[in-house]
């Protein structure tokens, strides 16, 4: 019942969207990828995509800065 | 016209009018020195001369660019390498006669159809660190420069009395002109000399003249940045943006130049005569798109700017509060971007060049001056960026208003914000420690929030003040340490921790206590701690992408490269990698943005006309950037104690700041130390606090270990002759010189790494001198 985040721990909830995880996570850049198991999730896709129990979940934040 | 933008004629900014009498203020110019030359068309990005002026002497003279010099150094910040090294010696200082200061602008500088194309570098000896300071900024006056016939202009020596360069695009004509009346604040100097040396009296004519000044404060500290004017005309104001860092305004000033001004004739989207304007215009066009359909779902810059980074830094625990000793703070919401969104005029496009749909440099019109000799009235202020409300958050100032204050007046005083605003930080956290008090800052509480008497600080440097904090307090924080340990009013070693300086610059505005890349980032650079070599801090604290010391190095050898790159060029970075194009995330490499890279590829041969790849392009920044760590060794620093950094950026200081991220600390202690939860619990702060303050500064060394390897350069961090040879930068003095200091060290028992390994752990190398074996 957990998931890998960006190589932590973190536990896994029912029914939670890519983009609940990443609120929950505090992961509110806007400009990440995000990878479930290897497969790149669309933007588009972050409200409607459940993420699975024991997954391996990438959040890469792109580069920003000033 | 896009949705909400405001129509040129109607826009009124109600800022205060002046009125001058200008024929009075020019007429008592005199002039001093002049050069005719013949104008000439740009080729394939290049002027193919750069411009040599002489204050001392009253030499003005052109020099030509060879094509040995365009393989070598590329342009822009590379053009300021040579001349430099063609001009100063090892022994200048900021303030010698022979110092220079260089601005430069690079193939691509001056370019309409892709955005981000305008910026000029500027180097320098800086006040600060007394090594090469080279800084990039926006405005027209690079473009302009070039317009003119010139890919940089060099000036060396200095004047005896206020004096102004006139180079003239239009009449094909430099001049030293004395200018005794104008003013020297840069807000009121910019639109004298725009108005002073416009050819009508129209916004036309007026958008054709750029102006480089620095303001009093830039007199009376080392903190002094140089204001680069473009006339916004839709504000019908001369806008400002700044060469920030390393005292390039001090040093302007030093040589008592009071402004430089670049005019220019008609220009269209061709005078850089690109080789292949078609291919130009297909990767400009297709950026443009991108930006206009996908920044307000990304960073949102074309409505903020930068500032939309407050709330994310506050969130990820980032955004410096109380002089670094905390990354988030409960006010910090108060200066979120919406705050300031209320406040930007609205009057897009807000760009700092022509054709920069980024447009990002967002501005404040009518804002009413409250306190100092500009009280009352109302003025444009430029920005504040991402880094000026940092400087807010750093110095616990959570009023937007007072973030503008401070903004304007660093602006117009010449003073870079950055600088200015870590420093104070610093002062403030002594004052909390009784290590300063009122009586010794002359009279100022400078406590955490205290805005007036920040405020005071500033205009008393301003005025030249001769208090002996204040005196001092101008110079930065490296003497300011130095000071309070000589007069012996605190602990040397949290002072020297707590001061966020590295080689004497102060530190940009970024919490890395859980970043170990990006505590690299800002000590293993050439210049300081400044943001622009790398942004680590995501790929290596949150992205965790970065695990090993060899995957920092590499991301500490790769990110420079590029950002070295922009400044060789003339380009802004932000175009780069702050928006993304839609299909980003499916590619090999995200963090890299390949479609842009593949962009610039395109670009510098639809320009140059050359046919270079990506890997060259690489190349051409790392040519550059080992010439400029080798001339920082010729000047005496660029070894690994240069590249220290102060604790306060590696880990928690004191047991306030441990105990404000127990858990995160208490954590660590088990999870990278070893340490069982029981041991942990029988230890109090101060032990923990050691432990970690050891184990940190291991880190840290292990690191530039990596990276000094990675790069090439001995374990003291000088580039080897091997290294630069088969870069082809064999100049054969340089290669001596390189070898004698080598030589120097190995005598000294400087070869040596610089981290603890033990348990089976390995050094880079175990062969001594590995380079030898290149
Ligand atoms: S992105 Fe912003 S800073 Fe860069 S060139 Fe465009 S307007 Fe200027």
């Amino acid at each position: 019942m957990s998931l890998e985040v960006n190589g932590r721990t973190v536990d896994w909830v029912e029914n939670e969207t890519v983009k609940q995880l990443l609120k929950r996570v505090k992961y509110t850049f806007p400009l990440v990828v995000v990878k479930i198991n290897d497969k790149v999730v669309p933007r588009k896709d972050f409200s409607e995509s459940i993420v699975p129990d024991n997954s391996k979940i990438a959040v890469i934040h792109m580069i920003g800065g000033g | 016209m896009t949705e909400g933008q405001v129509p040129v004629e109607e826009y009124k900014t109600g800022n205060t009018e002046h009125k001058w009498d200008l024929k009075k203020i020019k007429n008592a110019h005199k002039i001093l020195a002049e050069y005719s030359y013949k104008k000439r068309e740009i080729q394939k990005g290049y002027a193919n001369h750069t411009l040599y002026v002489n204050l001392s002497t009253g030499e003005i003279k052109e020099k030509k660019v060879t094509e040995e010099m365009k393989k070598k150094f590329t342009g822009g910040r590379g053009f300021g390498l040579k001349l430099l090294w063609d001009s100063i010696k090892p022994t200048t200082h900021w303030n010698s006669e022979e110092n220079e200061l260089i601005i430069t602008t690079g193939p691509l500088c001056g370019v309409t159809q892709y955005p981000g194309s305008g910026k000029s570098l500027c180097l320098t000896i800086s006040p600060s660190t007394d090594i090469i300071c080279d800084s990039n900024v926006g405005g027209y006056f690079g473009p302009y420069l070039k317009f003119a016939g010139f890919d940089a202009l060099e000036i060396q020596g200095k004047a005896k009395e206020d004096v102004i360069i006139v180079v003239d695009g239009e009449k094909g004509k430099i001049t030293i002109e004395t200018a005794p009346k104008e003013e020297t604040d840069s807000h009121l100097l910019a639109e004298q000399l725009t108005y002073m040396y416009a050819s009508e009296d129209t916004d036309k004519s007026r958008q054709k003249i750029s102006v480089v000044s620095a303001g009093k404060g830039a007199e009376h500290s080392y903190w002094g940045c140089l204001n680069f004017s473009f006339f916004d005309i839709r504000r019908k104001v001369p806008r400002l943006k700044q060469a920030g860092r390393g005292g390039l305004g001090t040093v302007l000033r030093d040589k008592k130049i009071k402004a430089i001004v670049a005019k220019v004739e008609e220009f269209d989207g061709v005078a850089n005569n690109p080789a292949d304007p078609k291919i130009l215009t297909r990767i400009g066009t297709k950026l443009h798109k991108e930006i206009r359909d996908l920044d307000r779902h990304q960073c949102n810059m074309r409505t903020v700017g930068t500032v939309h980074l407050v709330e994310i830094m506050d969130e990820y625990d980032l955004l410096p509060t109380e002089n670094y000793r905390f990354g988030s703070f409960p006010k910090a919401s108060k200066i979120y971007s919406p705050k300031f969104y209320e406040l930007f005029t609205q009057v897009i496009p807000d760009g700092c060049w022509h054709g920069c749909t980024m447009a990002c440099a967002k501005a404040v019109d009518a804002f009413t001056v409250m306190t100092g000799p500009y009280k009352e009235q109302k003025v444009t202020v430029d920005g504040p960026e991402y880094e000026t409300c940092g400087c807010g958050s750093n110095m616990s100032m959570w009023d937007p208003l007072w973030i503008l204050e401070f903004n304007f007046y660093c602006d117009t005083y010449g003073l870079d914000t950055i600088s200015t605003g870590t420093a104070i930080a610093f002062y403030m956290e002594m004052y909390e420690y009784g290590i300063l008090n009122k009586e010794r800052c002359n009279g100022l509480e400078l406590c955490f929030g205290n805005a007036d008497a920040t405020l005071e600080l500033m205009h008393r440097i301003a005025k030249g003040d001769k208090g002996e904090f204040i005196q001092v307090a101008g110079k930065g924080i490296r003497r300011v340490k130095d000071w309070l340990i000589k007069k012996g009013w605190g602990d040397s070693q949290l002072i020297n921790d707590c001061g966020m300086e590295s080689k004497g610059l102060e530190y940009s505005e970024y919490v890395t206590k859980e970043s170990l890349a990006m505590q690299g980032g800002y000590g293993l650079t050439l210049k300081g701690p400044q943001h622009d070599e790398a942004w680590l801090i995501f790929m290596d604290m949150v992205n965790n992408a970065i695990p090993t010391f060899e995957d920092k190095a590499e991301a500490l050898h790769y990110f420079p490269m590029w950002r070295t790159w922009f400044g060789l060029n003339g380009l802004c970075k932000l175009p780069w990698n702050d928006v993304e194009p839609a299909n980003n995330a499916e590619t090999d490499d995200p963090s890299k943005v390949p479609e842009h890279v593949q962009n610039y590829v395109e670009y510098q041969n639809a320009v140059t006309g050359w046919n270079v790849d990506k890997e060259e392009l690489i190349l051409q920044s790392e040519r550059c950037y080992n010439w400029q760590r080798a001339m920082n060794v010729w000047l005496g620093r660029g070894r690994r104690k240069d590249d220290w950094i102060p604790y306060r950026s590696m880990g928690p200081v004191t047991e306030l700041e441990y105990n404000s991220r127990k858990e995160r600390y208490d954590k660590q202690l088990m999870e990278q130390l070893g340490l069982s939860e029981g041991e942990v619990e029988k230890m109090n702060t101060e032990e923990k606090i050691k432990l970690l303050y050891d184990y940190r500064q291991d880190r840290y060394q292990k690191l530039a270990d990596a990276v000094y390897y990675r790069r090439g350069w001995t374990p003291n961090g000088v580039p080897t002759p091997q290294k630069m040879k088969q870069l082809g930068m064999d100049n054969p003095k340089m290669i001596k010189m390189l070898q004698q200091k080598i030589n120097e060290d190995e005598k000294a028992g400087l070869n040596v790494w610089g981290g603890r390994y033990n348990k089976g752990k390995k050094p880079p190398s175990n062969d001594h001198k590995y380079w030898e074996k290149w």
